[in-house]
């Protein structure tokens, strides 16, 4: 059971805003259904350019419920340019605080506003326009990692996943994340660099043992059993370089073989920073 | 809505991630904890005295799997089971270095396989084949059949699954191990008090379950091993439990454990009669009353006290937070519940929509419920999915009565 505040608990079991508002001036939706949370806020002004109204509907969990309850409770009779101000900060603490797993649901908040408002302004909303998608499992843009890495001070993927759930799937973008960490806090942040310390390096003999030994026992049989195959034909420091014999060879789904199956695997096993490259039908340079 | 929570007397309705202890179970074991403390292994007749008490047990479990006792090991948990059949079977075939497993294993069974696909514990990387299950949750014999090989050491297939309740092929599976002489052990953990596991008819090497599934404390748990196995043992020290498990014998839980065994045992036919018909009462009253809810896995090849039930557009956790107001205990396989981002790994496996798998709950009976509780909640829960929908920005459209901007 998570531990929720009172407060938490009390704006999940009764939300004083949900429901609809016909024709708002401000109409904007984050997140979606496959991702497990969506925020739809609505909000209607008055003359003078105040949230004299507003109303959310959200799907997820209990704090996502909560803070969409949160956001709307703080930016009630304020001015856009006020309301704009608000950080996902403010909404955990206006809640008594979140779980440390959960505040990517006080993100979400906050990002629905800004949305809002951006579409207002028929302006870009720079955390989903501009930006380009790193976690491809939840949709988060490199400008929402970077906004959370320097507003929160983060200094870990782990951390980024609270706030963003970037990283939270398939793990595939772990890298990514970290380079932005890096560019925004500098080359290897301290702890950063004594949490890679503790996995002991491994000698070029050991990696290169390693990859001959899962190409050799696990990918070959794996391609293999549908009539592919696979040949190691050098590997040059953290560069593997194979050729797709085979079905493989030519098959449709060549890339994803090679990047999704093989470097993946390859990545997980051995070294995060492994290339795989198909060099299949010719020979490395100065070969024989 | 009731604000009062009810702590002291819940409905339960979480029977696969735990159970009551049996009044009858309290009762065997207390003599353990108080004056009839010996060790078994002693020499002593006060020590000496109590070893009849754990060979007494042994047989209660024994009789509940139609085995030998000198096939039963008493160890702390089904993970503990786990993990030692299956690194035992790694051990009896060091030339071996391919395990099968399938994509929807417990914790206990698919951590320690990934663990050994990466080489971990300075051993050997073992080829890990996991079987991949089809959308009703059954596992893909075809695929399992192509997956043996002559380096397989170890096959592990759970008989029923711990969030669907689906079944699994056991004798199927372990005839196929048997035909080319290679390890089968099944995590029964929630198999074992719920359908027969007759053992002795049954092509099965080994065999997990946990006290804690059928009744008894948590922190006791037995694994068969068919006699005339292979077998090299888990945890190194003293000669008990025949030399295969080291460490002086847990005796209030063992008998804890035998008791419940034999209790399960005689409960066995009132799982299929009364436990199924609450089982079926509940969730054929939820899909009448709950529009766009389905249930996940196979429903004429599960176990008799679980079902697992998806609505649309609303979330799990949500779901089991409502159903805390009302004391009722449920479990759902949503992302927010399991701590990690993605729905349950079993969901995902069989291909179960995001959008379902977000919202989806399982509940599981045991012989205790009542059809009361199970009217109780079939009163509470479907309101709790209309009252999360009105919240949810999805779904509307299909109710044009209450129409979206």
């Amino acid at each position: 059971m998570w531990d929720y505040t009172d407060k938490v608990k009390e704006h999940f079991l009764h939300p004083k805003h949900t429901g609809v508002i016909e024709r708002p001036d401000l109409d904007a939706t984050v997140g979606n259904i496959t991702c497990g949370d969506a925020l739809r806020l609505m909000v209607k002004l008055d003359e003078a350019g105040r949230i004299a109204d507003a109303k959310f509907q959200t799907f997820g969990c209990a704090s996502a419920i909560a803070s969409s309850d949160a956001l709307i409770e703080l930016i009630r009779g304020k001015t856009l340019e006020e309301a704009e101000g608000l950080t996902n900060d403010d909404i955990a603490q206006y809640l008594g605080g979140l779980p440390e797993a959960k505040m990517h649901c006080s993100v979400m908040g906050t990002e629905a506003l800004q949305k809002a408002i951006a579409q207002y302004r028929h302006q870009p909303f720079e955390l989903e326009d501009e930006g380009t998608v790193v976690c491809r499992c939840f949709g988060v843009t490199d400008k929402l990692i970077e906004k959370v890495v320097r507003d929160h001070n983060l200094h870990t993927v782990e951390q980024v996943t609270h706030f963003t759930k970037a990283g939270g799937g398939c793990q595939g973008c772990h890298p990514d994340i970290e380079a932005i960490i890096e560019k925004v806090h500098g080359p290897r942040a301290e702890h950063v660099a004594k949490a890679r310390q503790r996995r002991a390096p491994m000698t070029n003999l050991e990696r290169m043992t390693r990859i001959q030994q899962i190409i050799e026992h696990e990918i070959r049989p794996m391609l293999q059993q549908d009539g592919g195959d696979i040949e190691l034909i050098d590997i040059d420091g953290k560069r593997v370089q194979v050729a797709l014999r085979g079905h493989c060879a030519w098959c449709r789904v060549r890339d994803f073989t090679l990047k999704g199956s093989i470097e993946n695997r390859l990545r997980e096993v051995v070294d995060p920073q492994i290339v795989v490259e198909d060099v299949g039908g010719r020979l490395p340079e100065g070969a024989p | 809505m009731r604000e009062t929570t009810a702590v002291d007397n819940p409905i339960y309705l979480d029977n696969n991630a735990t159970t009551a202890v049996a009044p009858e179970v309290r009762e065997a074991m207390l003599p353990f904890l108080g004056r009839l403390y010996g060790n078994p292994s002693s020499i002593h007749t006060f020590g000496g005295q109590v070893k009849a008490h754990v060979d007494e047990a042994r047989q209660q479990v024994a009789d509940l799997l139609g085995c030998h006792p000198t096939e039963v090991i008493f160890t702390s948990c089904g993970t503990e089971s786990d993990n030692t059949a299956i690194m035992s079977a790694l051990d009896c075939c060091p030339e071996r270095h391919h395990v099968i497993t399938t994509r929807v294993e417990h914790p206990a069974v698919k951590n320690l396989c990934q663990m050994l696909a990466q080489g971990g514990r300075g051993r050997p990387l073992y080829r890990v084949t996991e079987i991949p299950v089809d959308a009703a949750g059954l596992l893909d014999v075809p695929a399992f059949e192509d997956a043996l090989d002559d380096a397989t050491a170890v096959v592990s297939v759970m008989w029923a699954n711990n969030e669907t309740g689906v079944l699994f092929p056991v004798e199927a599976v372990g005839a196929r191990c048997r035909e080319r002489g290679i390890l089968f052990h099944t995590d029964a953990v929630q198999a074992v008090g719920k359908v027969p596991t007759n053992v002795s008819e049954l092509p099965i090497d080994m065999l997990s379950l946990s006290g804690h599934k059928i009744h008894a404390p948590k922190g006791v748990g037995a694994l068969y091993v068919r006699r005339g196995t292979r077998f090299s043992p888990y945890i190194i020290g003293g000669h008990q439990e025949g030399n295969r498990r080291g460490g002086t014998e847990s005796v209030p839980l063992a008998v804890a454990l035998g008791k419940a065994a034999e209790l399960a045992k005689q409960n066995l036919k009132k799982q299929t009669t009364q436990v199924a018909a609450l089982r079926d009462r509940i969730e054929r009253g939820l899909l009448e009353n709950a529009p766009d809810a389905r249930v996940n896995g196979c429903r004429d090849q599960r176990l008799p006290n679980t079902t697992n039930v998806s609505f649309e557009y609303v979330e799990g956790e949500a779901i089991l937070l409502m159903l805390d107001q009302h004391g009722i205990c449920a479990s759902s396989g949503s992302a927010c519940t399991t701590g990690s981002l993605e729905p349950s790994h079993v969901l995902r496996a069989m291909g179960v929509p995001f959008t379902a798998a977000h919202g989806s709950i399982r509940l599981s009976l045991s012989v205790y419920n009542t059809r009361q509780e199970i009217d109780k909640v079939l009163e509470v829960l479907p309101p709790i999915i209309r009252r999360l929908r009105e919240i949810s920005p999805f779904g509307h459209d299909k109710e044009p009565a209450k129409s979206k901007a």
